[in-house]
């Protein structure tokens, strides 16, 4: 039991790589606060720790609603009377080219959308620290992990979502400048192609093309990228802060 | 971490950051190898303890510069344990100088060692990972490597090369299944660093965001993680064990 007496909060929890940190973080002995805007998704994540024996609180909101994240975290000290562990997993995608140009007519992503995915992807991990670091310093400790993407690399018709992707890394590294002296290590995952809903839209031909381009020729399950969360926040990271670990079947080598 | 039935080889595992690799290694289940050059002692000590453990341990006299010793090592581990699973490349030294006085003796043997070594040692592996299409490969780089460090051009440049070979070895293996990333631990508290003169362990506290220096046990376990099924996703990558020493 790798986290035994420790308190996460994960946000984005409704499904995939968040339910799947939730799951794993139960199993090592945390009990689990899960949080997202998908509250029939938040509360059944809940339940399935709670079937596994573990213990969670479910709290639907918002991570760009300060109040919302501000009920998140006193779930946490409420519930279980501290937290040590902030996973920021919360994100969205909403793709168009920057300026898309056929037959004359020029088409542009919207204000709406590059607003919409900056809120969420990096204004909200930053609140979400923000918040969550307060009890954090207070017990001289805590244990971040922001994720990014190998988007954060450019991607055709991701300029919202790689922007704000590669400004979650920039984040990560001030923080732990920041709080190390609290004894809060913030460190950042970055998933490559990975099976949640998030992918499930992709066509079969960009897909293809994508597994081609993956040295491990096979997308990554969720639970590999909850295996990087559990690492960054275990002991054995106790050294380790400001870290940016890319979890891509390698797709990033040479990028 | 689970790494039983595994077999690892780690090179220069009979001091520092190596022994405590391949202690944690064994710790974790692992039977391990470790090559020496001239150290027998500390190296037949190390497979002592893993031997408490109850693991299998092995001490090859080798050097990792020469491709025929590296040849040999690895026919050796895969003859009196069966197989191989793990690499980690470790053993290193420092010639320091600044650039215009370094010797050409200075360049070519930290190079052959920290850097030719580590090719020797991962050519001999490779066809073995291919074949069996499993393995993990750990390379034991610096942040020396990344960043550059006043009188270590042999060393920053041997370090550095570490990167870019981790990373094509990762292209390379990838369809194998075989993962091969590198650690940069920053200033970390050896028997060797211990005797260091304050001033450099000062400057380098300066550095430290966490305001201490590392323990090696603190690099093994990362190196350990990185051979663990946690990290099965893991590859080309460059962990930095430095208590945020270089951001």
């Amino acid at each position: 039991m790798r986290l035994k007496d420790k308190v996460a909060l994960i946000t984005g929890g409704a499904g995939g790589i968040g339910r799947a940190a939730a799951l794993r973080f139960a199993k090592e002995g945390a009990s689990i606060v899960v949080s997202d805007m998908d509250e029939a998704g938040t509360n059944e994540t809940a339940k399935l720790v709670a079937d596994g024996g573990g213990k969670a609180v479910a709290v639907a909101g918002s991570v760009v609603v300060r109040a919302d994240a501000q009920r998140m975290v006193d779930a946490a000290t409420s519930n279980f009377g501290r937290l040590d562990i902030l996973i920021n997993n919360a994100g969205i995608n909403k793709d168009a080219l920057a300026v898309r140009v056929k037959d004359g007519d020029v088409k542009m992503m919207s204000d709406d959308q590059w607003d919409a995915v900056m809120n969420v992807n990096l204004k909200g991990t930053f609140i979400c620290s923000q918040i969550a670091s307060v009890p954090m310093m207070a017990q001289k400790y805590g244990r971040i992990v922001n994720t990014s993407s190998i988007g954060a690399l450019g991607n055709i018709g991701q300029a919202n979502y790689s922007a704000s992707k590669a400004g979650v890394i920039g984040l990560t590294k001030t923080l732990a400048l920041e709080w190390a002296k609290f004894n809060i290590s913030v460190n950042c995952v970055a998933p490559g192609a990975t099976k949640t809903r998030m992918t499930a839209g992709i066509p079969d031909n960009v897909m293809q093309g994508l597994l081609d381009k993956i040295p491990f020729r096979r997308m990554a399950e969720p639970d590999e990228i909850a295996s990087a969360h559990l690492f960054f926040v275990s002991d054995d990271a106790a050294y380790v802060t400001g870290q940016v670990l890319f979890v891509d079947g390698g797709i990033s080598v040479g990028v | 971490m689970d790494l039983k039935g595994k077999v690892a080889i780690v090179t220069g595992g009979s001091l520092g950051i190596g022994c405590s690799i391949a202690l944690d290694l064994a710790a974790n289940g692992a039977d391990v190898a470790i090559n020496y050059r001239k150290h027998a002692d500390e190296a037949n000590a190390v497979v002592a303890q893993m031997e408490k453990m109850g693991r299998r341990g092995l001490a090859v006299q080798a050097d990792v510069a020469s491709f025929a010793d590296a040849q040999r090592m690895v026919d050796t581990v895969r003859e009196k344990f069966g197989r191989l699973d793990i690499l980690v490349n470790n053993a290193g030294i420092n010639r320091d100088g600044v650039v215009w006085k370094l010797t050409e003796a200075q360049w070519d043997e930290v190079l052959d060692t920290n850097l030719k070594g580590y090719f020797n040692y991962i050519r001999a592996a490779a066809l073995v990972f291919k074949e069996q299409g499993s393995g993990k490969i750990v390379n034991i780089t610096s942040i020396n490597g990344l960043r550059g460090k006043f009188g270590q051009s042999n060393y920053s440049a041997a370090k550095a090369g570490i990167v870019g070979l981790t990373k094509a070895v990762a292209r390379e293996l990838g369809k194998f299944s075989v993962n091969v990333n590198a650690v940069a631990p920053g200033l970390i508290e050896t028997d060797m660093m211990r005797d260091a003169p304050q001033d450099v362990k000062d400057k380098a506290l300066a550095e430290i965001v966490l305001g201490r220096l590392g323990a090696p046990e603190e690099v093994a376990h990362v190196v350990t993680f990185l051979c663990s099924d946690l990290a099965r996703h893991v590859t080309g990558e460059v962990i930095k064990v430095d208590g945020g020493q270089y951001i």
